[in-house]
């Protein structure tokens, strides 16, 4: 009887509210990958095994070594989809000669890179020289390990997730520092401080734009966050100004990357290798991992914030088709969003000319941020009048 | 008040060049066929180059092994390089009298820059530039070749 009143009294409200969640479905669809159950199952044997401190400190070493596996094989793909789709764009095949499709072509690399002689120059600062790789690695595992791959694959659950992702990821820049300064190079030091400017610019509107979405969610959390658009994505439900905050957000996290075209770092034509002009080897293949890695984070994020992560896509309380979509394992669903993003930025390396230092500035400064900060206020607008679904 | 509509037209026009250029590149991804590389050993069989492609300088023979070259060394004169030389041979005609002809036209194509200024050259039009490209050897001297093949003659009505 109760429901039936609130029914009449609000239906608009009770309609895009946060629906009960069948539990009894999801246990039905035994096939729908949940690793909730996985992972419990291996926290508790492993607590069977050993003494407490043994089994956390073998965890810790897991959770390490699948982090280790994920960053190589991500480094591998990604670097081979870079090559295929540069080459559709430009009218062209890209690798085919090794492998099928020229899909062993990265392996190929990657044994020559680890083959070669990792130099150091003579006049650089060997410490920092040594020391600069390692950061920007430690900098993009940090952030990998706070995202949430899949219903239950969650490495750590902070209460600040996002805080803690954007915080971490701007590690990055100190190596890039780092890695300019000590190598005594000016092309590396140009490179460096140009990616200084630009990373330290760009956060803020990048930082603005995700807030702009945590208005709605009222929480930091990640897990909370997804949980928050079991009704439907932020991007479909925040309408206007999460779709601009979207646009900021690729924008901001395309220079936040270093990637094209926002390059200005390592600009090939001018700086021919930017900050990591002087590594070679394995050092070299530090920081080409880190920036791929980084670009999968920064995509993570859009996914988790904009694109509800590992949710699938709900409408409203339409049960009979959010169960349908529930069929497809939360796995491929933050995969397929994140691997979108991704495209999406090689869509834009691939087609807009690099920015001068000035040019880049003048877009953040005068444009960006200013777009965002008056988004922020729309959003917080809308968030008080209750004007999203 | 105009300076912010200009400000919001500035964005927008931004925003519709970028769009535009995404939806170029966007057009070519989406249609492999536009892909102009080609995979050369595979396509061998295939693989036609296009008319005006210079290979290497040729002498087109007919089928009763006839050239159209006379041996007057225009072709040899013209080239930058020195990659031609003519060999001609006199012969002894029934009336006494001796007669210059051709008897090797000696094509170094390690020194050729294929400028087509010898094919240009040519008052009988007995050269011309082939398609062929494969051009590699064991041996520089595999490149010198001799463009009128053995036992051919000249062209009636084409001798000095």
């Amino acid at each position: 009887m109760e429901t039936l009143q609130l029914f009449k009294i609000l239906p608009e409200k009770i309609y895009f509210q946060n629906i009960p969640y069948l539990p009894g479905f999801r246990k039905m669809v035994g096939w729908n990958l949940d690793f909730s159950t996985l992972t419990r199952n291996i926290h508790d044997s492993l607590f069977s095994f050993f003494s407490p401190g043994l089994a956390s400190a073998a965890e810790m070493v897991i959770i390490g070594l699948c982090f280790l596996t994920f960053f190589a094989l991500l480094g591998l793909i990604l670097v081979y989809a870079e090559r295929k789709v540069c080459a559709f764009f430009q009218l062209r095949l890209g690798p085919m000669r090794v492998g099928f499709w020229g899909t062993a072509q990265t392996f190929a690399d990657f044994i020559k890179l680890l083959l070669k002689e990792p130099l150091t120059t003579k006049n650089a600062d060997k410490f920092l020289f040594n020391l600069a790789p390692f950061i920007v690695i430690v900098a993009s595992f940090m952030a990998v390990a706070a995202i949430p791959f899949a219903k239950g694959l969650h490495a750590v659950d902070l209460d600040i997730g996002i805080f803690f992702i954007t915080a971490v990821s701007s590690i990055g820049v100190v190596s890039i520092l780092l890695a300019g300064w000590s190598s005594n190079n000016k092309y590396s030091l140009i490179g460096a401080i140009r990616s200084g400017a630009q990373i330290l610019s760009y956060e803020i509107s990048a930082g603005l734009a995700l807030l702009t979405i945590i208005i709605l969610t009222g929480s930091l959390q990640l897990s909370e966050i997804i949980e928050s658009q079991r009704t439907g994505w932020w991007i479909f439900k925040g309408h206007i100004p999460a779709i601009i905050a979207f646009v900021i957000y690729m924008i901001a996290g395309t220079a936040e990357t270093n990637r094209g075209p926002f390059d200005i770092a390592e600009a090939e034509s001018e700086l021919t290798a930017g900050f990591h002009t002087e590594y070679s080897g394995i050092k070299f293949a530090f920081f080409f991992l880190a920036e791929f890695v980084n670009m999968f984070i920064v995509s993570a994020i859009a996914a988790t914030v904009f694109f509800g992560g590992w949710m699938p896509f709900h409408i409203g309380n339409f049960t009979f088709f959010n169960h349908l979509m529930d069929f497809i394992p939360s796995v491929v669903w933050f995969f397929g969003k994140v691997s979108l993003i991704v495209f999406l930025m090689m869509w834009f390396r691939w087609t807009f000319p690099r920015l001068r230092i000035d040019q880049l500035l003048t877009l953040e400064w005068k444009y960006l941020m200013p777009i965002s900060l008056v988004n922020f206020l729309f959003m917080a607008f809308i968030s008080l009048e209750g004007w999203y679904f | 008040m105009n300076e912010v509509s200009e400000y919001i037209k500035d964005v927008a026009k931004g925003v519709k060049t970028l769009l535009g250029g995404l939806s170029v590149t966007g057009y070519y991804f989406f249609h492999p066929k536009e892909i102009i590389t080609q995979q050369y050993p595979e396509n061998r069989g295939t693989l036609k180059m296009f008319d005006r492609f210079r290979g290497e300088v040729i002498m087109p023979h007919n089928e009763k092994n006839e050239h159209r070259c006379n041996g007057c060394s225009s072709c040899e004169l013209a080239c930058p390089n020195g990659s031609i030389r003519i060999v001609s041979k006199h012969l002894l005609l029934e009336n006494g009298k001796k007669k210059k002809i051709i008897d090797q036209h000696i094509y170094n194509l390690s020194l050729c820059t294929l400028c087509n200024a010898c094919v240009k050259a040519c008052p009988t039009d007995a050269l011309k530039m082939s398609q062929e490209f494969e051009h590699a050897t064991f041996g520089r001297v595999e490149l010198i070749k001799v463009l009128n093949k053995t036992g051919s003659v000249v062209m009636e009505g084409l001798e000095e």
